[in-house]
C-alpha cells in the first residue's frame, strides 16, 4: 500500500522545468514537468556531486545537471552516456488534475 | 422535420403502440445518444425478442451521430445526413422513444424512473447512458445569453443563428474558449460561417493532450493562416456584457469583443442522476467488465462511466463497451478490457492524427520526420520493438496502419528503419536498403527540391571532386537550403565514392545535421520566430531538442528578433534563469552591478545589510571589481534583490552569457600617469552595454594609460587611453588559454570609442557561434575580417552600432526588479504539499 501526498497541480510547475518539495526529515525532492506534460520526481541531487537537478535544463525525459551537465534520465534517475550513477526516484502520479507523490517509506512509521 | 417534434405530449401518444401487456423484461434506457442506442442495437442483434425497450432522451430528436455536429456546423452536412436511427428503427423494433423529456430521478427500491414531465416508468433492467456534461469554467458572466458549449444540436443552432446575425452586421465576432479537439472544430465551423474567430487556450500549445509541441505549433500556424486568432497561454478572467455577451476579458487585461462565446474546455461524465440514486460513482459511474454498476439491475455505458479507473471521451471505446454489455444482458460472457484510443481532427485540409502514448522517454526511441516543404511532421514512438504512440501532422494516411500495429503490439524491429516513411515504403518488399533505393533512382530524379538539383547533377559534382557533404553543398547547392535532402545526398556520396562519407563540419548538436552557422543563417533568411518553428523547418530529429541546442536557439532568435522574440526561460541555463550564480553546494551568489567599479556608502551599506540579514557566509571582491555575496538560498533570492534594488542597485549579470563587468583604473582623475578619464569612460561603456545577451560571457576594461592597470588587453573589448586618444583592443581573454588582444584601431574621441565598442559587440553577437568567446571567434574569422567590418566599412559600422542600440532598448531591463516585484516568484518557492503528511488516496 502506498500513501500518496498531494503536492499541487501541473500548472504549478513550468513546462520543461521543475519545482522542489520538502518533507521533514527527507532529502529535498525535485518534481519535473516535461515538454509533453509528464511528471517525474527524483531526489534533488545529482549522482555526480549533488547538483540540484531541479535547476537543470529539461529535454525529452532527461535533465541536464546545472553543475557539470551530466544527463540524468528522469524515469530511472540513472546517469546517461558514459557517466555512471543513479539518483533515487520517487513514485509520482497524476490524478484528477493533481500531482501526487508517494510518501517516502521511512515516514510511514512516523506518521 | 418530423422526427423533431417530440414534446412529452406526443411521446405519450406513442405509448399506445408500446405493448403494455408485454410480459418480457423491461429495459429502460436513460439517454438517447451514441452509446444508449448502440447498446440497444447490439442487444437486438443478439436477441431481438428478449427485452421490451423504452428509451428516454433529453433532446427532442431521434438518435444522431454527435461527432458529425462539427461537419453540420461547418456546412458540410445537414442534420438529416447525421441521423443514425430514424423513427422507423424505433417503430420496427417496438422501441418506445420518449424524447425531449429527461429523466429526473431513479428509485432503485421501487425500480422506477421519473421524468421531468412527471411520468413514472417501471424497469427490470435500467441502462444509464447520459454521456457527459460540458465543463463550464466558473468565471463571471458565464451565464450570460450568448455563452454556450458545443455538445448538441441546440448548440449548433445557436451558433448558426449568431453567425447569421453577424452577417447582417458585416461579420460577427466569436470567441472559442479551449483549443482542444472540440474547440478547434467549433472555431473552424464558425470561421466558415463568416465569423471572426479568436481561440483562447490556457496551455502553451493547442491540443496538448493529443499532440506534442511540434505538431501543436504547426496546427497553430495553419489556423492563423486561415485567419483565426489563436491566443495560447491565455487565461480567461471574465465574460462581460450588459444583458448579453459583449466580449471576453483575459487575466492580463486584454479584451476581445464577441457576440458569441463557445466554451469547449472539457467534459465531465454526467453522473448526477446516478449519484442521487445512490450508485457508486467516482469520476464516472463505476462499472464492471459487463457495464454493471454497483446495483446488479442497473447498467451504465458510454462517457458517463468509469471502467477500471478510466473514463473515455471518444466513441471507439463505446462500441467495445456496448458489445460487452449486450453480451452480459444475453448471458454471454466476453467482458470489456478497456480501450486504446486514437484521435483525428475533423477540420478540412488539416490532417492531424494522434494515438497512444507519444511522450517518449526512457527506453523509448523517438523516430521523427520533419518535412518542412510539405508541411509534414511525423513522430512514432517505439518501445521494446513495439509502437507505443504516434503523432502525425500534414500526412495522416498511415495513421490507421500505425494504430493497428500499436493495438496489435506487433514487433516492428524488421521494418524499424523505414517505419517513419509509412506503410507503402516499409512493406515495399526486398529493397529495404536506402542506399540501394538511391542508387536505383533515375538521373533526372530530383534530389534537392529547394534548389532544383537532380540526381545526375549531384553525381557529376561528386565525380568532379566534391567528396563531402559540405563540398556538395558549396558546388551544386544540393542540401544547402532547408537540408531535408541531406540524407539522400549522403547516401549518394557513399554510393558514388563507395565508402562512408567524410563527415562535414560539426553540427550544432546531435539533434540536427546543421551547423551553428547554417542555423543562424536560416533563422534570418526564413524569418523564423520561435524554437518549434526552427525545429520544424530545419528538420530537428528530436521532439524538443537538448540542453545544447535549446539555449543556442533561444539566443539566436533573441539576437535576430530584438523586442519581438519571446524569451524561453526553460531553454536557459540555471544562472540566467535564476539571475544569480549557482555554486557547488546549490546555493547562489549575487553580484550587484557597480558601474565602472564605483560604489558609495549607501550601496555598501545595502550590501552589508543583505549579508547580515540573509546570513551570507562570505563576501568577496571579484576579478571584475565587484562585490560577490555568497551562499544565498534559492528561496531568498527575490528578497535579496528587492533589498538591493531599494538601494538603487541592479543585476550584475555576473552569471549569464552577457556583458559581465567593465573594469577600470582610476585614470586622469586621480592617477598621476592618467591621460584620460578611464573611470568615466568605463561607466559610460557599462551604461551602454549592460543587459545585452551574448554568445558567451563578455568582459570589458578601460585603462587610463599604457601601464594598463585594468588589464584591458586580456578582455573581450579593451580600451587603453593614450595621450592622443584611445586604443581599442579586441579578442583577449584570461581563461584556460590566455590570449592577449589584437589591436583593432586607434580613435581620437570618447564617443568614437563607444561607437566602435557597440559595433564590435554587435558583430560578435550576430556572427559568433553560441558558447564561442571572442578569442576563438577572432582566431577563426581573422582579425583582418573584423577590421574590415568595423574600421574600414564606415556605413557597416554605423549599421551595426544602431542595431546594437536598438536591441539594447529592449534588453536593459533589470531582471531583479521584475523578479522582486513578483514575476515568477513561485519558481523560487518549494511546492507546498497541502496536506503535509496526510495520505489523500490509498492504494
Ligand atoms: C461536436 C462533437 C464532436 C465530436 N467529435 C468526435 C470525434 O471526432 N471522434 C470521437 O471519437 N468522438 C467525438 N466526439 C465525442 C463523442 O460524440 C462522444 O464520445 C459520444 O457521443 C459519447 O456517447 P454517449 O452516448 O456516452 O453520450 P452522448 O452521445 O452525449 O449521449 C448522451 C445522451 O443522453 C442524454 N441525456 C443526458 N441526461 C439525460 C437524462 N437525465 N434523461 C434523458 N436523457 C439524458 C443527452 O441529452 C444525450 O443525448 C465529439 C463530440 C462532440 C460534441
Ligand atoms: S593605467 Fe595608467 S592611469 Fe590607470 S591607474 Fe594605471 S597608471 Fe594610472
Ligand atoms: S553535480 Fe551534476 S553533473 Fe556534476
Amino acid at each position: 500500500m502506498t500513501d500518496w501526498i498531494d503536492i499541487g497541480t501541473l500548472a504549478d510547475i513550468p513546462q520543461r522545468g521543475a519545482r522542489t518539495v520538502r518533507i521533514a526529515g527527507q532529502k529535498e525532492i525535485a518534481v519535473f514537468r516535461t515538454g509533453d506534460d509528464h511528471v517525474f520526481a527524483l531526489v534533488n541531487e545529482c549522482p555526480h556531486k549533488k547538483g540540484p537537478l531541479s535547476q537543470g535544463i529539461v529535454h525529452g525525459h532527461s535533465v541536464a545537471c546545472p553543475l557539470h551537465n551530466w544527463n540524468i534520465a528522469l524515469k530511472t534517475g540513472e546517469a546517461q552516456g558514459n557517466d555512471e550513477g543513479c539518483t533515487p526516484t520517487v513514485a509520482v502520479k497524476q490524478e484528477g488534475g493533481r500531482i501526487l507523490i508517494a510518501r517516502p517509506a521511512s515516514l510511514k512509521a512516523a506518521a | 422535420m418530423d422526427f423533431q417534434n417530440n414534446g412529452p405530449e406526443m411521446a405519450s401518444e406513442e405509448q399506445r403502440f408500446a405493448p403494455s401487456q408485454d410480459v418480457r423484461e423491461h429495459l429502460v434506457v436513460v439517454g438517447n445518444g451514441m452509446a444508449g442506442c448502440r447498446a440497444v442495437e447490439e442487444l437486438l442483434a443478439r436477441d431481438k425478442d428478449r427485452y421490451r425497450v423504452t428509451i428516454f432522451g433529453a433532446e427532442p430528436y431521434v438518435n444522431y451521430n454527435r461527432i458529425m455536429l462539427s461537419p453540420v456546423l461547418a456546412g458540410e452536412k445537414s442534420f438529416d445526413d447525421i441521423i443514425i436511427n430514424g423513427r422507423d428503427w424505433y417503430k420496427d423494433n417496438g422501441i418506445e422513444l420518449i424524447a425531449g423529456d429527461p429523466v429526473t430521478a431513479i428509485d432503485r427500491a421501487a425500480r422506477t424512473v421519473t421524468s421531468q414531465s412527471g411520468r413514472t416508468v417501471g424497469y427490470d433492467k435500467l441502462l444509464i447512458a447520459t454521456g457527459s456534461d460540458p465543463f463550464i469554467i466558473p468565471v463571471p458572466g458565464k451565464d450570460l445569453p450568448g455563452v454556450i458549449s458545443f455538445r448538441d444540436m441546440k448548440d449548433v443552432d445557436t451558433m448558426l443563428a449568431a453567425a447569421e446575425a453577424g452577417k447582417a452586421l458585416g461579420g460577427g465576432n466569436a470567441v472559442v474558449i479551449g483549443g482542444g479537439l472540440l474547440g478547434l472544430e467549433a472555431a473552424h465551423g464558425l470561421t466558415l460561417r463568416g465569423m471572426k474567430v479568436t481561440v483562447i487556450h490556457l496551455m502553451d500549445t493547442l491540443m496538448e493532450r493529443q499532440l506534442d509541441e511540434a505538431a501543436g505549433w504547426l496546427l497553430k500556424s495553419a489556423l492563423e493562416g486561415r485567419g483565426q486568432t489563436i491566443l495560447t497561454g491565455a487565461n480567461t478572467a471574465e465574460i462581460y456584457g450588459d444583458g448579453k455577451v459583449e466580449g471576453v476579458r483575459l487575466k492580463d487585461g486584454r479584451e476581445i469583443p464577441a457576440s458569441l462565446v463557445v466554451m469547449a474546455v472539457g467534459i465531465r461524465p454526467s453522473t448526477a442522476l446516478a449519484r442521487e440514486a445512490g450508485l457508486e460513482v467516482n469520476r464516472g459511474i463505476k462499472v464492471d467488465d459487463h457495464m454493471v454498476t454497483s446495483d446488479p439491475d442497473v447498467l451504465a455505458v458510454g462517457e458517463c462511466v468509469e471502467h477500471d479507473g478510466n473514463v473515455y471521451g471518444l466513441v471507439a471505446p463505446l462500441w467495445d463497451m456496448c458489445r460487452s454489455l449486450a453480451d452480459g444482458l444475453t448471458d454471454r460472457h466476453s467482458g470489456y478490457r478497456g480501450s486504446v484510443t486514437s484521435t483525428k481532427l475533423k477540420v478540412a485540409g488539416l490532417d492531424v492524427f494522434s494515438a497512444g502514448d507519444f511522450s517518449g522517454g526512457e527506453g523509448c526511441e523517438d523516430i521523427v520526420l520533419r518535412d518542412a516543404s510539405r508541411g509534414v511532421y511525423k513522430r512514432v514512438v517505439v518501445r521494446d520493438d513495439r509502437i507505443v504512440g504516434a503523432v502525425l501532422y500534414g500526412d495522416t494516411a498511415d495513421g490507421g496502419w500505425y494504430f493497428d500495429l500499436l493495438k496489435r503490439e506487433e514487433d516492428v524491429s524488421e521494418i524499424r528503419d523505414l517505419l517513419i516513411f509509412g506503410q507503402a515504403f516499409a512493406s515495399g518488399g526486398g529493397a529495404l536498403d536506402p542506399k540501394a533505393a538511391v542508387a536505383a533512382l533515375s538521373d533526372d530524379a530530383e534530389i534537392c527540391g529547394c534548389n532544383g538539383v537532380a540526381k545526375g547533377q549531384v553525381v557529376a559534382c561528386i565525380e568532379k571532386g566534391a567528396c563531402s557533404l559540405d563540398a556538395v553543398r558549396a558546388t551544386c547547392k544540393a542540401s544547402a537550403s532547408c537540408g531535408s535532402c541531406t540524407g539522400l545526398v549522403e547516401n549518394l556520396l557513399s554510393v558514388v565514392l563507395g565508402e562512408d562519407v567524410q563527415s562535414g563540419p560539426k553540427t550544432l548538436c546531435k539533434c540536427t545535421s546543421f551547423t551553428h552557422d547554417d542555423v543562424r543563417r536560416e533563422i534570418v533568411a526564413q524569418n523564423m520566430r520561435s524554437i518549434p518553428e526552427v525545429m520544424q523547418l530545419l528538420h530537428w530529429s528530436t521532439p524538443d531538442g537538448c540542453s545544447s541546442c535549446r539555449p543556442a536557439l533561444n539566443y539566436y532568435l533573441l539576437c535576430a528578433l530584438p523586442g519581438e522574440y519571446q524569451d524561453d526561460q526553460q531553454s536557459r541555463f540555471v544562472n540566467e534563469r535564476m539571475h544569480a550564480n549557482i555554486q557547488k553546494d546549490g546555493t547562489y551568489s549575487v553580484v550587484p552591478r557597480m558601474w565602472g567599479g564605483l560604489t558609495n556608502p549607501r550601496e555598501l551599506r545595502a550590501i552589508a545589510d543583505v549579508v547580515e540579514k540573509y546570513n551570507a557566509p562570505m563576501v568577496k571582491v571579484t576579478g571584475g571589481q565587484r562585490l560577490d555575496i555568497f551562499g544565498i538560498r534559492k528561496e531568498d533570492l527575490p528578497a535579496v534583490w528587492a533589498d538591493l534594488n531599494a538601494a538603487g542597485m541592479v543585476s550584475g549579470h555576473a552569471y549569464g552569457k552577457s556583458l559581465r563587468t567593465v573594469k577600470t583604473c582610476v585614470g586622469s582623475e586621480w592617477c598621476r600617469f592618467g591621460t584620460q578619464d578611464s573611470t568615466g569612460l568605463g561607466v559610460k561603456i557599462e551604461r551602454m552595454t549592460w543587459g545585452s545577451w551574448m554568445p558567451h560571457k563578455f568582459k570589458i576594461a578601460a585603462s587610463g594609460c599604457p601601464r594598463n592597470c585594468a588589464e584591458a588587453t586580456i578582455k573581450d573589448f579593451g580600451v587603453v587611453c593614450v595621450d592622443s586618444g584611445y586604443e581599442l583592443h579586441v579578442g583577449g581573454n584570461g581563461g584556460i588559454h590566455v590570449r592577449a588582444t589584437d589591436l583593432l584601431c586607434k580613435v581620437s574621441t570618447e564617443q568614437e570609442a563607444l561607437d566602435y565598442c557597440a559595433a564590435f559587440i554587435q558583430l560578435y553577437r550576430e556572427e559568433a557561434r553560441y558558447l564561442e568567446r571572442t578569442a576563438p571567434w577572432i582566431e577563426r574569422v581573422g582579425v583582418d575580417y573584423v577590421k574590415r567590418r568595423i574600421v574600414e566599412d564606415e556605413a557597416g559600422r554605423e549599421a551595426l552600432r544602431s542595431r546594437f542600440l536598438y536591441s539594447q532598448s529592449f534588453s536593459q531591463e533589470d531582471p531583479w526588479a521584475q523578479r522582486a516585484a513578483g514575476a515568477d516568484s513561485e519558481l523560487h518557492q518549494h511546492l507546498e504539499p497541502p496536506m503535509p503528511f496526510g495520505a489523500i488516496a490509498a492504494e
